[in-house]
This record gives C-alpha cells, structure tokens and sequence, in this order.
C-alpha cells in the first residue's frame, strides 16, 4: 500500500524517478530544478537507489551521458530547465531521431536575455518540434503519475517525453502527493527491455549517415532512407494518442487515478465560453471559472495535459458548440501568438466548420503572477468579441506593466 | 620495443571497403587499435572522418558495436555508454571514444574535460590531422603556425598548435599516450596497455592528411615517419605522471640524432609559404619541446 507525504515538486519527480527504477542518471543543475538531482544523489549515495549518478559538466553532456546509455539499454532520467533545456537543444533531436525512450521532467523557466529564475513555459514550448513528446502537469500529483506514465509510454513507443511543470509554482510548491508502493509501480512499469542487442558476435553502426534514396542492406533488402526514418518518428506519434489513453486507464485501474482523457476538463459540459491553458494555469482558471458560473456564464475550463503529440480531434470535439475560447498561455512565437493558440485553430479549422472566437492572452512570463482579475479581464474581453466587437489583431498581454 | 608486425592478431575488425580518402593515415592505425583492443570494444565519435570510414546505412566496414554522437559530446557519449553497460550488468566491453582535433581541441574539450575529471572509465582518443579536414580543411586550434587551410587560405595560420596533451595532463590521468599511424607497433602495444588500466586513458594520434597537407598519397607512411624523426610529433607515455619515450623517439633520444623539421615541412604544399625565419622558429619550438620531453624522460 502506499502513503501520502506532503512534497514539493521536485522531490515528487524525484522520488518518480526512483520508483520508476531509473539506472543511469546524468544532471546538471540550474534553478528551479536543482533540488531533484540533489534528491537523487541522496538515494543514490544512501543505496535506496543502484543507480549510476553522472554528475555531468553541463546539460548538453547530460543528454549526451542519456543518449548514449539508453543505446545500450538502460532506463535513464535527467532533468532540466530554461538555459540549459535550451543548451540541449540539438541534442534533443539527436535523442528523437534515435528513437529513445528517455523521460526528463522540464521545471519551466523563463529564458534569458534579460535573465529570470522564474515561471513560463517559453522554454519547453520553443522544443515542440524537436520529435519529443511533451506531458504538462497540472499539480504535483500528476507530476509523480505522469513521470511514471511517461516511461511506460515513452519505452512503448521509443519515442522521449519531457515531463512539463511550472517552476517554483510547482517545484518549490508542497503539495499532499498519493504515492504508490514500489510493488504497485513494478507492476505496472516493467524493466525497460532493449528492441536489439548490443554483443560482440552482432556488431551494429547506430545512427550512421543516411541518404536520400533507400539503399540494400547485405541480404539485398531495402533499408529506410533519411525520410523514411523521420517518418516512423511521425507516424509513432500519430499512433500515441491511443496509446497514451489505454495506458492512462490503465493507470487508474492500479493507482485510481485515471489519464484516459489527454484534457483536464472542468466544468465544460454546458459552457459556452472556455478558458484553454496548461500547467498549474489550468487550476487558477477553474478558481476563475467559479467566480464566472457565480455571474451567470456558463464558463469552464481544458486544460492540455499532452501538447505533443497534439490531441487536435479530442480538443475540436471538447470544445464544439463553445462560442468563445481565452487561450491563456505563458509563452509566445514572437511575430505571431502563442503556440497553443495557433494549435486550437488548427484544430478547429480541421474539424470543418468550427468557428467560435478564438483570443490569446499571453500571461505569466519571467513569474509574474497570474491574478484571477487578468483570468477575468479576459474571460470579459472574449465575451465582448462574442457578442460582436471587433477581434484583437495580436494576442493581448495582461499584467506586463510597462 | 614495438609489437613486430608478424606478430599483431591475425583479426580484422575493418573490412575492405572503407570510404576514407585515398592514402588516409587514420585507418592504418585503426586496424591496429581494434587488433588490440578486441571484439569485446563498444566505440563511439562525432561527425568526423572516422563517420565517412565507418560507411552509409545499411552497411559498414566495422566489425564492432559503434555509436554515433553529436560534435560536442563524444566523451558524454563514452561516459553514457560506460555507465548504461555498469547499470545493465555487463561490465565486459572496453569504451572507446574517437574523435579529431576539431571534435576534441575545440568543441569537444568541455565534455572530454568533464569526463576525465569524473575518472570515467573509457579511452578517449584525439586523432588529430590538423584541421577540420571532414569538411574541407578548415583551420582548428590543432593547425600548426605556417600552415595555408581553406580558412587561412592566403595569409598561413599564425598562432602555434594548442598543447592539448598537456591539457589533458592536467586532468591527472592514470594513462596518457602519443602514438602516430606510422608506427603500428607502438600504437598497438600503447591501446594493449591501455586496455587494462581503469579510468580515463588519453591517447593523442598524429594521423597525416594527404589532401589537407599536400602530400601524394603514396607518402601517408612516409610524412608520419618524418614527423617523428624531426620531433615535431614526440613518441612517449605517461603512467601516473611519469614519462616514458617509446619506439623511435626513444631510439632518437638515445643516438641523439634528430632531422631538421625543413625535411617535412618542405614537402608538404600547406607549408609553402613559410619563410626561411618561420622555419627557423618552427626549429626553435621543436627543439625546445624536445628538450623538455628529453629532460622530464631524464636524458
């Protein structure tokens, strides 16, 4: 049987990494993640957990140690944020394109210049398009589900997963967490097995150049080219959306926690206005969307919990019948609007017909706090757009100051 | 005394076949390098000369488990791989790390650094052509002074070779070697030695580049041979900080007879451009690095 301790969420997705039996662990610190490789050390020099620690030299190196250890088959862990989420960045890709199933919770951080220590999620939005699935915590709760999740799916698919969850505001935020027995993990996340072997006898060249044409292995079989590999990156993602489902139920026949549903969903049945958000914005939205329903508007809220792969069918289909969306994001594509905003459009446009107004509201960067009166001030602004004013060209920012 | 070529292992880990440029030092002490270090020998290297050697998917000359790995990181890589394999339970493959100077004097030197002082258990090998020759003979920190690349195309590299051995020194190495492909003996018996050391082994390899120096292919032999016998390239180990001559750099030590460095500058067309005075400080640096070396190895 398991406990609940009250932690913040980095010993969460530490003490994940240690239920989730990781072997190697390469980690460099920075704020605000620094606490879990420090947690880790402690289980790793107390022999709670037989893990080799790599105490790397930066983050580009702690990849690298990852990359290369789950080549030959161990289950790894690092984890990271802002910076030196950034200074991995080719390294990224490499670990997509190797199709490794490496899992790193991303404590989101502002990037610099000018420098920030705090929250917003422009750094592991700006990785969106590296191949690596990307799971987004709303509490610490789901930090320790979703890690555990997150190997189980990523070692189904051989695709990596970076675990998102707001720096400080979660990270350094202690929470009741439900913590499982090692037993009740085991069963559900078995040793990570290798697709192929790595002896003396069989001696393989991995991740060589490619070219542009398949070519004919020694038996005279054509072997994929340079597309065909990126296109059996694409095509695992297109496949993990059923995945992630039947695990997540799975998930909560064992723990009672179920992730069938890719959405946070609050109080969205009847409502004819949505906040869409992800990370722990997704909670102050529903504190919001009391104060609404209070008012009369029928309000509530979806929160993305997997934004890669994009659950696109599943977001159209919440949202039908919905005549305004407030996407509320702590990132932006400079030149355009959030990402988020641009994917729920898509997704809409994909659908064929949906056309609700559509806002974008970037909030929350560098850790400014998030006040229910911006979340209302924009709930009001969408409404009015709702009922015919004429629509905001750029995203709006709220609570910038000067 | 060197391994005598009649007796080197009779396995081949490199297949005929190999896509490396026509006279290429690099593969002749690969062969030797894999002789000695065995089947059992997992290897990882950046984009790099050693990536064209080791052949396109699906097929590869290389009759060992390899790895490729991003530029910067190839003793991340090593330390990723030696750690992976501790944490699976097989403790019975050697880690070998290659890259050239460019992925180890310049971009590398951060991770191998890193990892060197971690003690990671891998060799970590610099074989070093002297300039980024995978991508058409562009200046690096390894390029000696004097020498035309196609980034110092009219006015020839001014700022002499980075000492990077000595960099690694530093590091308080159990194991740290020079070799050069002309002397396949030596290298075989230094990556014999190695193997059976723990920790982090460094071993420099002054591999010649016949289209990057200028040089006719038929010479690759001939121009690391030369290197030797002027000292420009210095044959020696270091066990746990002291220095040993090997092979020809200790037969010249002991005759006391060493060739002017003119006779392998002057046949090289990278050094065409240099002056009778930076020859003469080419001289000046040799000389005075050999009797460094003479005096630490006590001659």
């Amino acid at each position: 049987m398991g406990q609940t301790l009250i932690l913040t969420g980095n010993q969460t997705a530490a003490l994940a990494a240690k239920l989730c039996r990781v072997q190697v662990i390469a980690a460099y610190p920075i704020t605000p993640q620094s606490k879990i490789p420090e947690v880790l050390s402690e289980y790793v020099e107390k022999g709670e957990l037989p893990a080799e620690f790599v105490r790397v030299e930066s983050e580009h190196s702690a990849m690298g140690v990852c990359i290369s250890a789950s080549m030959v088959g161990a289950r790894v862990f690092t984890a990271t944020a802002a910076n030196g989420l950034a200074y991995m960045h080719e390294q990224l890709h490499w670990a997509a394109g190797a199709r490794l199933p490496i899992v790193m919770p991303v404590t989101n951080r502002g990037l610099g210049a000018p420098w920030t220590i705090l929250n917003d999620m422009q750094d592991s939005i700006a990785q969106r398009d590296t191949g690596w699935m990307q799971f987004y915590c709303l509490n610490n709760q789901e930090i320790l589900d979703q890690t555990i999740l997150a190997y189980r799916t990523a070692e189904a698919l051989l695709v990596p997963i970076m675990v998102c969850f707001d720096g400080f505001r979660l990270s350094h935020t202690m929470m009741p967490v439900e913590i499982p027995s090692q037993d009740e993990v085991d069963a559900f996340l078995p040793p990570y097995r290798l697709p192929y072997t790595i002896d003396a006898q069989n001696p393989v060249n991995i991740n060589p150049v490619v070219m542009t044409d398949p070519l004919p292995d020694p038996a005279g079989e054509l072997a994929p080219s340079y597309m065909g590999f990126r296109r059996r990156l694409q095509e695992a993602h297109e496949s993990a959306l059923p995945v992630i489902a039947r695990l997540g139920r799975e998930f909560g026949e064992i723990f009672g926690r179920s992730y069938e549903d890719s959405l946070y969903r609050y109080r969205n049945e009847d409502a004819d206005f949505l906040f869409l958000t992800m990370g722990s914005l997704s909670s102050e939205a529903s504190d919001t969307v009391d104060i609404l329903r209070d008012e009369g508007v029928r309000a509530g809220v979806i929160g993305l919990r997997v934004f890669r792969p994009f659950p696109a069918h599943q977001l159209a289909s919440a949202v039908s019948g919905v005549k305004g969306i407030a996407v509320v994001e702590k990132a932006i594509s400079y030149g355009y609007e959030g990402a988020l905003a641009t994917e729920l459009k898509a997704a809409l446009f994909s659908a064929n017909g949906l056309r609700p107004v559509v806002t974008n509201y970037v909030v929350g960067l560098g850790g400014k706090d998030v006040k229910p009166t911006d979340l209302l001030e924009a709930a009001r602004d969408t409404l009015t757009q709702v009922d015919g004013a004429s629509r905001h060209e750029h995203p709006k920012w709220l609570g910038s100051g000067v | 005394m060197s391994t005598a070529i009649l007796d080197l292992p009779e396995e081949e880990y490199i297949m005929p076949g190999t896509r490396t440029c026509a006279g290429c030092g690099l593969p002749i002490a690969y062969r030797y390098i894999l002789k000695a270090l065995g089947p059992k020998t997992i290897m990882t290297h950046p984009a790099c000369c050693l990536t064209i050697l080791h052949g396109i998917y699906p097929k590869t000359p290389i009759a060992i488990n390899a790895v490729n790995n991003t530029f910067a990181s190839t003793a991340a890589s090593a330390t990723g791989l030696a750690a992976g394999l501790k944490a699976t339970g097989r403790n019975d493959f050697t880690v070998l790390a290659m890259a050239g100077d460019g992925g180890t004097f310049d971009m590398g030197i951060q991770a191998l650094s890193g990892a060197a002082e971690r003690g990671t258990d891998i060799i970590y090998v610099c074989y070093d052509n002297e300039a980024y020759m995978n991508t058409g003979v562009q200046r690096s920190s390894a390029t000696p002074s004097g020498a035309m690349t196609t980034t110092t195309p009219f006015i020839p590299k001014e700022q002499p070779k980075k000492d990077f051995v000595q960099i690694m020194e530093a590091h308080h190495l159990p194991y740290l070697a020079t070799a050069c492909s002309a002397y396949p003996g030596d290298v075989y018996n230094k990556f014999l030695k190695a193997r059976e050391i723990k920790g982090t082994r460094f071993i420099h390899l002054a591999v010649p580049c016949p289209p990057g120096w200028g040089f006719p292919t038929k010479d690759t032999v001939k121009l690391g041979r030369l290197s030797v016998e002027t000292g420009v390239v210095v044959l020696y180990e270091v066990v746990r900080g002291a220095l040993q001559l090997t092979g020809k750099s200790l037969s010249m030590a002991r005759s006391g007879r060493k060739k002017p460095v003119e006779d392998y500058l002057k046949i090289q067309g990278r050094f065409k451009k240099m002056t009778a005075e930076q020859i003469a400080d080419f001289q000046r640096q040799v000389d005075e690095r050999w009797e460094q070396l003479m005096a630490r190895a006590e001659f």
